[in-house]
């Protein structure tokens, strides 16, 4: 059974806050509800399938408790930032299936509110295998980024600055975006100028941390073509986890190199078709590195094909993350795959800002990479179609 | 200059029942890595079941504890650490720290050694970890 066509996504809404402090995270979740099922036009009482991942509070049982939602599809999938992409794709089979109509996927959390950063040492839960063979040695979101890239520039020769055009282009993007955490248009040289965070990844390397969140309704082809707005089709999916292999891993890849093949031959498409793409970008290294793993350009020539303003919108041969990115605009609850599916469905209805609006974009690509670069991650790859 | 490395409070790790000996090991200055019987291949970090062939034919094999740096990170927000992976001699990359240098000079593909280094604090004590310091090149 394939998903192509199965299912459109038909109401997106990211959260405008980007700081929450008086928002419970359960009242995040439930205002991005409320805001993506008015986008479709839809109401919670057509809700039938519901989404969430380890963001959601109490999990799938408390949250639909809390949103007053009567359900007949479930699915709790946690693979970290990346999930609500692959909750696209989930939710296409269910419906594809017969097992729900309307689905709702929330997320949201509070991490800037709450004080929690990428420097922090990751929080320890029991009988986890890995974790004793890992937390004594201090491993957090950065320095695990961080030795991804080390690896990639020994191996490649890619360099600070051609990461830098990665935050470069982002900031670009964010300028028009009033709701963008960070405003300011840098240049390589300010990204380089910015403090060391782990080497070899400065501050303008990560992204931001924020409060706020996003939802999605992915609805059965029958009820999108009843709704009053721009069909937004599902195509092709993939998704795959990538770990440390018993201790052969090799750190220069991601899991996108099976997830993104996957997506590509069940959306009938490739890489060259693309017009727009949501590339995950927690830090510059990963949109970098997916780039090479889903085949927008060869593997090791990453750093050639983000250089000199290629990712912008406008001025580039890819423009990505037209909202500003994780590096900009939002990373909301330190899990930015909401918003990457967001963008590209505002891409594909045309309803970016014109500044940064592609042209006839037609076919879109979003992909994450949920967790550690160096540990542990889940990669997802959804490709859509305007049609 | 550089930046000399600084002992730092290690978190201690749970000890899970399938991996006693390998941390009564790590007291003796002892790493041990597991070997698997049906397909050959040395696993880190260890398991009863193999991950490359899914034998539960894995025994504890003590490595050489000498490898070399296949990356690493120094943390430049607040007190410096590096954090590595090294690839031991017997094949397994692990997640580590580099020690006792001068983090500045950490370089991939540096020989290194194997040195414990105790978890917790002096008040509450937790299991020896396994780090890494640079060999003297000869
Ligand atoms: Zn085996």
């Amino acid at each position: 059974m394939s998903i192509k066509g199965a299912a459109y996504i038909a109401g997106a809404f990211e959260h405008p806050l980007r700081k929450a402090p008086d928002l419970s995270v359960a009242a995040i979740h439930a205002e991005c509800a409320r805001g993506a099922l008015a986008d479709a036009g839809l109401t919670f009482g057509d809700v039938d399938g519901y989404f969430c991942a380890g963001d959601a509070p109490g999990g799938v049982l408390s949250m639909v408790e809390y949103l007053g939602l009567k359900v007949r599809h479930l699915d709790g999938t946690d693979i970290g930032g990346s999930s609500y992409i692959a909750h696209v794709s989930h939710a296409a089979q269910a419906i594809a299936a017969g097992k729900c109509r309307v689905a709702l996927i929330t997320m949201g959390g509070r991490p800037r509110s709450e004080g929690r950063s990428g420097v922090k040492q990751k929080i320890v839960a029991a009988n986890v295998p890995d974790t004793p063979f890992e937390i004594p040695y201090g491993p957090t979101a950065v320095n695990e980024y961080a030795m991804a890239a080390m690896r990639h520039m020994h191996d490649y020769g890619t360099t600070s600055e051609q990461l830098a055009w990665i935050k470069v282009a982002a900031s670009h993007h964010a300028q028009y975006n009033p709701n963008a955490m960070l405003r300011d248009v840098v240049t390589v040289e300010e990204v380089l100028a910015s403090p060391m965070i782990a080497d070899p990844l400065h501050r303008l390397d990560c992204c931001v941390v924020s409060d706020g969140g996003g939802a999605l309704v992915v609805v059965h082809p029958d009820i999108a073509k009843n709704l009053n707005r721009p069909l937004v089709r599902v195509m092709g999916a993939g998704e795959a986890p990538k770990g440390l292999q018993g201790g052969k891993t090799n750190l220069t890849y991601s899991g996108a190199v099976w997830s993104g093949p996957k997506a590509f031959e069940e959306a009938g498409v490739t890489p060259q078709d693309i017009k727009y793409a949501s590339i995950y970008d927690s830090f510059t290294i990963t949109v970098l590195m997916q780039l090479e793993d889903l085949g927008f350009c060869e593997k090791g020539q990453g750093g050639k094909f983000v250089a000199d303003g290629n990712l912008i919108s406008g001025v580039g041969k890819l423009p990505i993350n037209t909202d500003g990115g994780g590096l900009n605009n939002n990373h909301p609850a330190s899990r930015g795959g909401i918003v990457k599916v967001i963008e590209a469905v505002r891409q594909l209805r045309g309803e970016t800002n014109p500044e940064v609006q592609v042209k006839n974009c037609d076919l879109a690509l979003v992909h994450g990479t949920g967790g550690g670069l160096s540990s542990r991650h889940g990669s997802a790859t959804l490709i859509l179609e305007r049609v | 200059m550089g930046t000399i490395y600084q002992d730092r409070i290690m978190t201690i790790p749970e000890v899970h029942p399938e991996h006693k000996e390998y941390w009564d090991a790590a007291v003796e200055g002892k790493l041990l890595i597991k070997k698997c019987a049906s397909c050959g291949e040395f696993h880190y970090y260890p398991r009863v079941i193999c991950p490359h062939c899914h034998s539960d034919k894995t025994s504890w094999f003590e490595a050489k504890g000498t490898g070399h740096i296949y990356t690493y990170s120094v943390m430049r927000h607040g007190k410096p650490y590096a954090i590595a992976f090294v690839e031991l001699d017997e094949g397994p990359r692990m997640m580590t720290n580099i020690v006792d240098c001068d983090l500045d000079e950490i370089r991939i593909d540096q020989k290194v050694k194997v040195v414990f280094k105790q978890s917790g604090n002096q008040e509450n004590p937790g299991s020896f970890i396994a780090c890494f310091t640079p060999i003297e090149s000869d």
